[in-house]
């Protein structure tokens, strides 16, 4: 073996070995203190009964006491000391929320990117300029002036049913409780928990905000899709339509796949926007696993409780990426690809 | 088979209408003006939709009422900026100006979002470009908290910070907590760091690293390894290949992942929220954030609007100017359908 081959053989060694490493500690140092250790933490004060009084002292506080699994338990069987909690009531909410606002913003992102990349529409530009907007609105202002819409007296979508009403022949001026009221209208749609008015009046706020962003990811797919591949498929004799669900169709799905599961995981835990817009009511019917978290921390103080439903929350999440990460193959590497 | 054909007659004239086909129709030829009009009635209206709640906003921050509007304002009346005037002068209750949380504001995103690109940026090249036995179980826990909200591991993110304290003993002796500290009742804090914006820069670099690293693994994938290969055999070891060609070719996305950090941490308040107290140290989102919380019924609305602009402009600007590459960037990273 020559003095080179050794050299080579040796870097290679440490190319495998150490360097990935190296590269990866920057990172893994910021979130074993940042991410991880308090992961942990949370994990051990999950089995106590941490509360307000031993926040000053941490885990050294002397009024803390082992609980076991009481909280967990507590958390599944519905034993908290808080009105209107069901556990797997807000777990299917969550669940629901996210994947009806991916349902609805996804095509009609798409059907609007396509409307805009017709050849000769006119304002193109500012189409697409104030397309965008609602994605640069802090979600707390989307939140703020969407509860006032729904306001049930001074709110613009009363207003707008009441004139549509009149058109109709009704004189009554409309007066929907969107966000108190507790009856839910349509009450096979997720039996385990009817969808009070205050869900559809946050799809349609939520709608408002969502479908943009999609646009705006397939946009950008439809303008990379080269034109060369239409002209050799128009030349082979495919049809309009032939081109449509055999080039374009495709071609948008590498990019929507990703953007999609981005935006379901923005949904599911969609928490200024939620905490903002309802705070979870009315009766806790519109809570999501956030918000309920940062509940249960800044208004009831049930910190060991909180450390369980954020350990429950993990596992939730640890199920979703493994899911998502089977369809977007996202930890995959370059060369596995 | 009936069906089929019908549902593909259908598909065919959705995509005449909106003339998909950009083979033969492409070079510049016009709309027959019916479909052009009949398709601005159809933009138009998606645009009044998405401006109706901006406008407003815009509206009730040009207006000189502090009360909330009883009916629906779309235009403003009056234009008058005594509400803008009145925030960028006294924007809170405190002593504290507005150049002062423009600057914490500015700061921290801008720290922040540089930082966390410049960390990722070294982890993603790992996760892109090696083999090593952990890769796998280490994507996945950077990942993981992609989904786990940062919310859920606020109390102990609190307590840690907490206890990094720099304390004054008196006789000029300093003690830094939590490695040594004055005796027990004694000494004045002289800095904490969760009362600090270094503490609360920590924190967001940490939840701004999986989103980063994802986008940038994403895109480094789409990097040809060719160029390597031919570097390596040009004799160029690891590091060179990183810094010469890996961060050269990445600076476009780079510059995107920064900017999408930038409008994430610009409105971010939940964990400043929680960790600041003194008002010098507050940002413009918390400010925002503080009149729509318990106090709003004391700020006057034309004011809260104003501030809901100042804070969203920065934000919109960015993002209209930037988004082509923006949307470029989000398509190209972690795109693998």
């Amino acid at each position: 073996m020559t003095e080179s081959d050794k050299k080579a053989r040796r870097w290679i060694l440490f190319r495998r070995f150490a360097l990935p490493y190296v590269y990866l500690f920057p990172a893994f140092i910021v979130m074993a203190f940042i991410t991880f250790y308090p992961l942990v933490y949370q994990v051990v004060i999950s089995f106590t009964d941490f509360q307000l009084k031993d926040l000053m002292h941490g885990l050294a506080s002397p009024n803390l006491n082992q609980v076991g699994f009481k909280n967990y338990i507590d958390i599944f069987t519905n034993a908290l000391p808080v009105q209107n909690f069901e556990f797997f009531r807000i777990l299917t909410y969550n669940f629901w929320w996210a994947i009806s606002n991916v349902a609805l913003h996804v095509p009609a992102g798409i059907v609007i990117a396509v409307l805009l990349n017709i050849p000769g529409l006119w304002g193109k530009r500012i189409y697409r300029a104030i397309y965008i907007l609602p994605i640069v609105v802090p979600p707390i202002v989307v939140a703020t002036v969407w509860r006032n819409i729904f306001h049930e007296q001074y709110g613009a979508m009363n207003q707008l049913l009441t004139v549509i009403m009149e058109f109709l022949g009704s004189t009554d001026p409309v007066r929907l409780r969107w966000l108190e009221e507790f009856t839910p209208p349509i009450k096979w749609l997720l039996p385990n928990s009817p969808l009070p008015l205050a869900y559809y009046a946050m799809m349609i706020a939520n709608f408002w905000l969502g479908w943009p962003f999609m646009t705006l990811v397939a946009t950008g797919a439809l303008q990379s899709i080269p034109k060369d591949l239409y002209e050799a498929a128009s030349i082979d004799g495919a049809s309009n339509s032939q081109q449509f669900w055999n080039i374009t169709v495709p071609l948008l799905r590498t990019a929507m796949i990703p953007a999609s599961i981005y935006g379901f995981t923005l949904s599911f835990n969609l928490f200024a926007f939620v905490y903002f817009f309802t705070g979870g009511g009315p009766a806790r019917s519109t809570e999501i696993l956030v918000t309920f978290a940062y509940d249960l921390v800044r208004n009831l103080n049930l910190f060991g409780v909180a450390a369980a439903f954020a350990v429950i929350i993990f596992f939730v999440a640890l199920f979703v990426f493994l899911i998502t990460n089977k369809l977007t193959r996202a930890t995959e590497s370059y060369t596995e690809a | 088979m009936t069906t089929t054909n019908k549902t593909e007659k259908k598909q065919n004239f959705i995509i005449r209408f909106l003339n998909i086909n950009t083979s033969a129709e492409t070079s510049g030829r016009d709309l027959p003006l019916w479909r052009q009009l009949l398709l601005q009635v159809l933009t138009l209206f998606i645009g009044a939709t998405v401006m109706f709640p901006i406008m407003y906003i815009i509206t009730m921050s040009l207006s000189s009422q502090t009360t909330r509007p009883s009916s629906l304002q779309l235009f403003p009346k009056e234009i008058s900026f005594a509400a803008y005037q009145q925030v960028l002068d006294h924007p809170t209750a405190n002593p504290v100006s507005f150049i002062q949380l423009l600057k914490n504001s500015v700061g921290l995103s801008f720290v922040v979002g540089f930082l966390a690109v410049l960390v990722a940026v070294s982890a993603a090249y790992a996760f892109s470009r090696f083999k090593f036995s952990l890769r796998q179980t280490l994507m996945v826990m950077v990942f993981i908290p992609l989904l786990m909200p940062g919310i859920g591991l606020l109390t102990p993110l609190y307590l840690l910070m907490n206890s990094v304290r720099l304390m004054d003993c008196g006789e000029g002796i300093m003690a830094l907590a939590p490695f040594a500290s004055c005796a027990v009742g004694a000494g004045k804090i002289v800095f904490n760091l969760r009362d600090s914006l270094y503490g609360v820069g920590i924190t967001m670099i940490a939840g701004a690293l999986p989103f980063a690293v994802w986008n940038l693994k994403g895109y480094i994938d789409t990097i040809p390894a060719e160029l390597e290969e031919a570097a390596a055999i040009d004799g160029a070891g690891p590091n060179q290949i990183f810094f010469r060609i890996m961060l050269p070719l990445a600076i476009p996305q780079l510059a995107v992942t920064f900017f999408i950090g930038f409008i994430g941490h610009w409105q971010e308040f939940a964990t400043s929220w929680l960790f600041l107290t003194q008002p010098e140290d507050y940002t413009l989102a918390m400010t925002l954030y503080n009149m729509t919380g318990q106090y709003a019924n004391s700020i006057p609305w034309n004011r809260f609007a104003a501030m809901a602009v100042i804070v969203a402009l920065p934000v919109a600007i960015i993002f209209i100017a930037l988004q082509k590459q923006i949307v470029g960037g989000l398509t190209s990273g972690g795109v693998k359908g």
